[in-house]
């Protein structure tokens, strides 16, 4: 069975001669479009859901009265409504966006734009239960992921890096800000930055969950643990934000990747599991 | 007057003109599907197995955590009803409730029919827990009062009661923080047994060692420390145990509960 994205012995000849392997077993194919869609939806809920209190804190507690690091408000200037959004010392002017911006035709205030929440109008009842429906597919399907992925070793043989992986760190450094895509041999496997990046994401999804749970009154109660793990209920909410921020990031930065290293054949390796090796001097 | 709450006039301006809201909800078809009958089935389903999995995990009475008086917030923001106002209330304000009376009734053996000043000589529970509101924001703040479970053993529970639902002084019309304009209404709150025994659940009467101020509840108010702020209800002058929620109000056993929110908000 081709479980390995480096199993050489998948490889079948295409009929204008280029290798083709098989990459991506059923399950990771599957659970990569469910998580796509799931992460898609919880990024916005919990957009929404941070609407209803635009304010983060470290520590056990807070609230406007305290002294939150992270603050997106709309402000009265001589020059009418801007939107604001304040980190630490740092006030940063963002109307239009964050704070102060468009709902259809009427300027609203709301910390997160309407076209990026979901529902894309303010309502925290519905958004939360949008991200708990979401919730239990995400961490179902990550599950699922997980255990198939460790089953067939994909996790331990595809991204675990090698002490060779970790001494081309700087060559594979430098071949990203290059845009330099590996071919051949070298295309069958994960790069060590590949590598890192979705053990990275793994780490960051399991925080998500840990941390959300975190702010679970009735969930602290039988794992008070989590509350030392991540320094309070509003470190936790706080650092919910920033590995989402994180998570964000690796979106952007994983949709660049495949752009550049072409973008049919790596979506339709996704799809089919079927994967053109690139050529040198391709 | 009429009250078009948010949702069905979202779907009455999809309906009228097509979508105006164009949006990361509106592309993903959350905000089309929430017009559709699907929609309050997958979230019954979903809210049934959320509270089903939180009773799961919570049914071993595990406690809420408490922490020191060193943690105590230095500022508790009040929420919800600031006031309740009107002249009964203002009368009690200016007797410092001397005449306020917590019924409860119901399904029970004996109903009691308590002042405040006797409450306060019942043997009380302090306890330092933090308060976590559904929009987000937390504070930790000292309560003293008498174990609900207390009460409801003097009173006699009878077979088939299932719920305790509290009844407020205030009316509340809503906060633009949870999603605009809600139509007002007489707030309430119901729990279910296992947390109303549960040992940390307390009809509060001090806060911080000083009587509830009018802000946070004065004089009586619920704490059941491991849900959300919203089951905290304040003003309370009657708790009646029932069978059912069917009836009561919006009937989906709170303020809040009737315009969306879960009914079990551990989470």
């Amino acid at each position: 069975m081709a479980t390995n994205i480096g199993d050489g012995a998948a490889g079948a000849k295409a009929r204008d001669g280029r290798e083709v392997i098989y990459r991506h077993t059923f399950l990771v194919r599957l659970t990569h479009w469910v998580n796509a869609l799931t992460i898609f939806i919880m990024i916005g809920s919990g957009l929404n859901i941070f609407n209803a209190h635009p304010n983060l804190y470290w520590g056990m507690f807070g609230s406007e009265l305290n002294h939150p690091f992270l603050t997106i408000h709309s402000i009265m200037t001589s020059s009418g409504m801007r939107g604001e959004t304040v980190l630490g010392p740092f006030h940063f002017d963002t109307t239009g966006v964050l704070g102060w911006s468009k709902v259809g035709s009427d300027w609203t205030i709301r910390a997160w734009p309407s076209w990026i929440t979901v529902p894309s109008f303010q309502d925290l009842a519905d958004a939360r239960h949008w991200h708990f429906l979401f919730a239990w597919v995400l961490v179902l399907n990550g599950f699922i992921y997980l255990a198939w992925s460790l089953g067939i070793r994909h996790v331990q043989r595809d991204l675990w890096p090698t002490v060779r992986d970790l001494k081309s760190i700087p060559r594979s450094i430098i071949d990203h800000l290059r845009l330099r895509h590996p071919t051949g041999e070298a295309a069958k496997r994960y790069n060590v930055l590949q590598r890192f990046a979705y053990l990275g994401l793994i780490a960051l999804v399991t925080g998500m969950v840990l941390t959300g749970l975190t702010m679970s009154p009735g969930f602290d109660a039988i794992a008070p643990w989590l509350l030392d793990l991540f320094g309070g209920r509003q470190s936790a909410r706080s650092l919910h934000f920033i590995f989402a921020s994180l998570i964000t990031a690796f979106i952007i930065v994983h949709l660049i990747e495949v752009g550049l290293a072409g973008p049919i054949n790596e979506i339709r390796s996704m799809i089919t599991g079927r994967y053109t090796v690139p050529q040198e001097h391709d | 007057m009429t009250i078009i709450s948010r949702r069905n006039a979202l779907i009455g301006g999809a309906a009228g003109g097509g979508l105006l809201l164009a949006g990361c909800g509106k592309i993903t078809g959350a905000d089309a599907f929430m017009g559709s009958p699907s929609y309050q089935h997958v979230i019954t389903a979903e809210e049934y197995w959320t509270r089903a999995s939180q009773r799961l995990v919570l049914s071993g009475g595990a406690m809420a955590r408490q922490f020191t008086v060193r943690d105590i917030s230095p500022n508790f923001k009040a929420n919800g009803t600031l006031d309740p106002g009107g002249d009964e209330y203002n009368q009690h304000v200016a007797e410092s409730f001397s005449n306020w009376r917590l019924l409860v009734d119901g399904l029970v053996a004996r109903p009691l029919n308590l002042s405040v000043s006797e409450i306060r000589r019942l043997p009380s529970r302090t306890q330092i827990t933090r308060h976590d509101c559904v929009e987000g924001w937390s504070a930790i703040g000292q309560w003293t009062g008498v174990q609900l479970g207390m009460l409801l053993h003097a009173a006699g529970v009878l077979p088939g009661a299932r719920y305790a639902v509290f009844y407020c002084a205030d009316n509340l019309e809503g906060e633009p923080s949870k999603g605009g304009v809600q139509s007002p209404g007489q707030y309430y709150e119901s729990i279910d047994l296992t947390d109303a025994r549960h040992p940390q659940t307390l009809i509060a009467y001090n806060m911080n060692g000083n009587p509830l101020d009018v802000s946070h509840g004065a004089p009586l108010r619920l704490r059941v420390e491991r849900q959300l702020g919203y089951k905290q209800a304040k003003y309370i002058h009657r708790i009646s145990l029932v069978s059912s929620l069917a009836g009561i109000s919006g009937g989906r056993g709170g303020y809040w509960e009737d315009r969306g929110y879960e009914w079990y908000a551990g989470i």
